[in-house]
């Protein structure tokens, strides 16, 4: 889907992200578990390494600061939907005021598994306000480029709930007390989880990759895609790359 | 002085929240750092036990979920001031819905040594988007009183100096290095603070509390006006 596309109603929306004035770039993957975002990221963070550009990776949840109070509110089951999203957002701020920040001013791409896309779909699923939510976010960075992974909820849950041994309480959304039946409470959860995404794809300007085709088609469009928005910011060397007096031509067509 | 009854949250109600069932009262004492609220909390605790109030008193970070955390994250050497600001406003949450609420269920007093006022004037003496702060904290309950200790500059620095006898780094504001040493950052820093608090003082219905007075005189001035507080729905209808 084209992105950028302001109508009438885009041109009076309140920008609700933070615009990204800084030399690099942020790319961001969204999708429900067992979209196979994670995968499709790590093989473009690859390749854009490969072609000689400075790339910066970050995951969700994953701030060293929080870890703690994160595991202790797991472990106890002492989250409400309300503490559920600030301590992610807390745990986003502190990784993206310690990190992507200063990656974006370097030049590098940045590459996000999950961004505040996550929190807009799974805390609302939990019952915090959409504008609360959105406004909580208002501090992180615009993407350059939001890929959403799509994929039917049965394609998900035959990928995850095969491949793992046991799902955590929160992932399946236990505290909503959907079912009893952990199996049966992640289905559910996901499902509401995957209509919150659809919902808000075209609001947020998601490009929107098929997740039932095959890893390697997926992974041309994503390509295909990243040059067409890209190219220019390379191009004119405004990302930081490896040779500098190779710049020029090196990034005008990068081989896929 | 506006009487909520019931109580109300400031913007986003919380989920799962009837504030129909909260039967205590909700009282704040604001104010910056070295103002004397923590000695005015504990007399004000002793003094409503004693006319037969159940009393809970809670005050920044001090959350099972989030305090231990907050503090050692302030231990370490880079905390960013948007951070901070989410990392205090999850323990202000965790409080208000694990003790604040239920205590107020039970019809408790619920003294709190600064509430979401204090985050606000932290994040915007760091530059902060007031009109963010205000959203992101608006879960919060409209307390039944707001009393603001206010103090000026010198008063403060010659309280931290005769007491404490040191400068601290956070209230120093030392984070964002207002000045070049502690005791320039700690001046900046606390007037931006107090500037953020004064102006939320007229938007948020503070009752101004003049803290260069003697303790004493503080004390009997938020004795009365707590009083009135229990007095006046005792006397509404009938």
């Amino acid at each position: 889907m084209p992105r950028g596309r302001l109508g009438i109603i885009g041109l009076f929306r309140m920008p609700i992200l933070t615009p990204n004035r800084f030399k690099g770039k942020l790319i961001v993957v969204e999708g429900i578990d067992g979209s196979g975002k994670s995968t499709q990221l790590s093989l473009l963070a690859q390749w854009l390494r490969s072609q000689g550009l400075a790339v910066a990776f970050s995951e969700w949840n994953s701030s060293p600061l929080v870890r703690e109070t994160t595991r202790r509110g797991k472990k106890k089951q002492m989250f409400t939907p309300t503490t559920f999203s600030l301590i992610h957002a807390t745990d986003f701020a502190d990784r993206q005021e310690r990190f992507i920040l200063p990656m974006l001013k370097a030049g590098a791409i940045v590459c996000a598994d999950r961004f505040a896309y996550t929190a807009f779909a799974r805390d609302v699923v939990r019952g915090v306000s959409p504008r609360w939510v959105r406004n909580v976010y208002r501090f992180a960075i615009q993407p350059n480029l939001a890929f959403y992974f799509r994929v039917p909820l049965e394609v998900a849950l035959g990928r995850i709930l095969g491949g793992r041994d046991s799902i955590k309480y929160y992932e399946a959304g236990m505290d909503l007390n959907l079912s009893r039946r952990i199996e049966e409470s992640f289905r559910l959860f996901q499902g509401r989880i995957l209509e919150e995404y659809d919902a808000m794809a075209e609001e947020m300007g998601f490009h929107i990759i098929d997740a039932t085709g095959s890893i390697e088609e997926q992974q041309a469009r994503m390509r295909q895609i990243v040059l067409e928005k890209l190219s220019e910011a390379i191009a004119s060397g405004q990302i930081l790359q490896k040779e500098s007096s190779y710049r020029a031509h090196a990034a005008a067509a990068p081989v896929l | 002085m506006p009487m909520q009854q019931p109580l109300q949250f400031y913007n986003e109600p919380l989920p799962g929240i009837d504030t129909g069932e909260l039967q205590g009262k909700l009282i704040v004492i604001e104010g910056p750092d070295s103002v004397g609220r923590s000695t005015q909390v504990s007399r004000l605790r002793t003094w409503l036990e004693q006319q037969g109030h159940a009393v809970l008193d809670t005050g920044l970070a001090r959350g099972t979920l989030a305090g231990k955390g907050i503090q050692e994250a302030k231990e370490g050497n880079t905390l960013g001031s948007v951070t901070m600001t989410l990392f205090y406003v999850t323990d202000f949450a965790d409080r208000l819905e694990n003790e604040i609420i239920p205590a107020l269920r039970a019809g408790f007093v619920v003294l709190t040594d600064r509430y979401i006022f204090s985050l606000m004037a932290r994040g915007i003496a760091r530059g902060e988007d007031s009109v963010w702060l205000e959203k992101l904290a608006g879960f919060a309950l409209v307390p039944h009183a707001v009393y603001y200790l206010r103090a000026d500059v010198p008063t403060l620095v010659s309280r931290v100096v005769m007491g404490r006898g040191s400068f601290d780094y956070w209230e120093s504001g030392m984070d964002m290095h207002f000045g070049a040493d502690m005791y320039d950052s700690y001046v900046r820093y606390q007037t931006r603070l107090i500037r953020a608090l004064d102006r939320m003082g007229r938007k948020y219905e503070f009752q101004t509390i003049d803290a260069t007075k003697p303790a004493d005189v503080i004390f009997r001035q938020l004795q009365r006006s707590i009083g009135g507080l229990f007095a006046r729905p005792a006397r509404k209808r009938k």
